[in-house]
């Protein structure tokens, strides 16, 4: 149920956010999700895209600083409090959340959360059993 | 009329001077051969004895002295006489690895401050002047050498070393110091310092004796601006005594090295082939008189030219440019000596790290500022920024713990520092030195 995410590290200037971005629109990549986490000085944008091989190759071309890894979303009903009761279900299981991002699908019923916390497998594993349900790769990649 | 410490030694002929040189030449070599061992064996090894020297040009036979000689000597190798006559002990700035370490004999002190009372009155000490001297009185050589050069010429002397900037602006503008003696950099902060607390209109000084970094004509004209004194450059290196190897005069052509005390010579770097006069290349120097170190041929790293001629104040002394960059990639950071490959040496001991990196040297307020950027690279990188900033942090870390200054380190993308052929450009200095 992991999805797969590309970090991209960024400098803080002008410019370097369009150039990735269309490195990637000229690979024909299309992009999901995304977030950026950022310091005074450099930042790193964070995608969720269904063809990760291709846009592993397009930024290996483009010189771009890229690293992989897992994330997982989940989904939570779009109205007050959705959040809340899957991070209370991580907190009381003792799982700190690293980061995470959110978007709203297009039937717009339930939002879509990324999250990536210490232990994926773990909180997956208690999300589920907790009713919360977790997006498959498939869908978000299709969203 | 100019003022000059010794008539004889510094105005005399070439040819008067070329003669007292090979007989003080021909002495310091036996003396050197005799009581130092490493001369010795390192004379031995190039099948050459003290009786070669026959004239000046033989000097060239002789093979060259370097730092790490000296370093390989720690503490009292190199002493050419036993440590009970040794009356003081100076070492180089370098605060990573093992310090050059230079020991002087009563008449070694003596020198010294004849060597420096030549070079303030180069800039027009006499006894009714007050010298604050800024450079620092310790085991650095500045503040001690210019002190004693100002006791012999009677001047008065504030021994206040650096620092407490408001302070020195207040006692320079209460004593009415004529002659200031610090490091460039320190002179430019002083006149902000005086001129922000109102008094720089009320500062009398006339001549300010500046050196210990390399600065430029530049530098000379804003300090001069500031201040309305003459900005003069003054040479040495604690290896061969200290400050008061060569001095520049009110002229401001260049620096007159005391060549019958200090034996210059200009090589090649790369052939270390001697070259003719004017053309620029690394100083090399050998001590006339010196008895608690000898110094045969120090390769000082140094890139200069000489150019004899008669100058206008009188003096016949060779005259050597301002020093324009080293045959080495030393570097002198807020005073203290670094070495680029030590960075290096350091970032790369930081898991990941690649070895492309660039360092930009500044000096936004008067204090040099060091910032290392690292390329990130696949390995480094991570989706947490947290992680980013724990290696950002740890290569600050790791080059702090090598050079012992804090550096600032930025992380850039991939293949932005720009890659040259051949020798990579790795440090951008942008003082306005």
């Amino acid at each position: 149920m992991k999805v797969k995410q590309i970090s991209i590290f960024l400098e803080n200037k002008k410019g370097h956010l369009l150039q990735v971005l269309e490195t990637l629109g000229k690979a024909n990549i299309n992009i999901r999700a995304l977030s950026i986490a950022d310091t005074s000085e450099f930042g790193i944008l964070r995608i969720i895209v269904p063809d990760v091989e291709g846009a592993k190759k397009a930024l290996k071309k483009g010189g771009v600083a890229f690293n992989e890894n897992d994330v997982f979303a989940v989904g939570v009903s779009d109205k007050p409090g959705g959040l809340a009761e899957a991070l209370k279900v991580l907190s009381d299981n003792d799982i700190n959340v690293e980061y995470l991002y959110a978007f709203v699908t297009k039937s717009a019923e339930k939002a879509v959360v990324v999250l990536k916390t210490e232990d994926i497998d773990k909180s997956i594993k208690i999300l589920k059993k907790s009713g919360i349900s977790i997006i498959p790769p498939k869908e978000i990649y299709s969203l | 009329m100019a003022i000059i410490w010794d008539q004889k030694a510094e105005c005399m002929s070439q040819k008067e001077r070329a003669v007292i040189q090979l007989e003080r030449l021909k002495k310091i070599v036996n003396y050197a051969y005799e009581n130092v061992p490493f001369y010795k064996k390192k004379f031995r090894e190039h099948k050459i004895k003290p009786e070669h020297i026959q004239s000046l040009k033989d000097i060239e036979k002789l093979p060259f002295t370097e730092k790490a000689d000296l370093r390989e000597g720690y503490p009292f190798g190199m002493f050419a006489v036993p440590r009970k006559d040794i009356v003081e002990v100076h070492t180089s700035s370098g605060t990573t690895g093992i310090p050059v370490v230079t020991g002087y004999t009563k008449n070694d002190i003596e020198l010294w401050g004849e060597a420096m009372a030549r070079a303030l009155s180069m800039a027009g000490a006499t006894r009714d002047d007050i010298i604050q001297n800024c450079y620092g009185y310790g085991l650095f050589t500045g503040g001690l050498g210019v002190h004693y050069g100002a006791q012999k010429i009677g001047a008065t002397v504030i021994p206040i070393s650096a620092g407490q900037t408001k302070r020195q602006v207040q006692i320079m503008t209460d004593f009415k110091s004529t002659i200031l003696t610090s490091t460039p950099s320190y002179a430019l902060h002083l006149s902000e310092v005086a001129q922000e607390e109102g008094l720089i209109s009320k500062i009398k000084l006339k001549a300010g004796v500046f050196g210990a970094e390399m600065w430029t004509e530049k530098m000379r004209d804003e300090l001069e601006k500031r201040f309305k004194l003459h900005a003069l450059n003054i040479y040495g290196l604690t290896e061969i005594i200290g400050p008061g190897v060569a001095q520049e005069c009110l002229q401001k052509k260049g620096l007159h090295i005391a060549e019958d005390l200090f034996y210059p010579e200009i090589i090649s770097p790369d052939t270390l082939e001697s070259l003719p006069e004017g053309e620029k290349g690394e100083l090399v120097l050998t001590t006339l008189t010196r008895e608690g170190m000898p110094m045969i041929r120090f390769r000082t790293k140094d890139l200069t030219s000489l150019i004899r001629g008669n100058c206008k104040c009188g003096r016949t002394l060779v005259i050597m440019s301002r020093i324009t960059g080293r045959s080495d990639d030393m570097m002198k950071l807020r005073g203290v000596i670094v070495f680029p490959s030590k960075i290096e040496k350091a970032l790369l001991e930081v898991k990941g790290v690649e070895p492309h990196y660039q360092i930009i040297i500044t000096r936004p307020h008067h204090l040099d500022e060091i910032e290392v950027q690292v390329e990130v690279s696949q390995k480094m990188l991570s989706d947490e920024v947290k992680k980013l900033e724990e290696i950002r942090k740890k290569i600050e870390q790791s080059i702090e713990n090598a050079i012992g200054l804090r550096v600032k380190v930025t992380l850039v993308e991939p293949k932005s520092i720009p890659r040259s052929e051949g020798k990579a450009k790795r440090v951008i200095d942008k003082r306005s030195l």
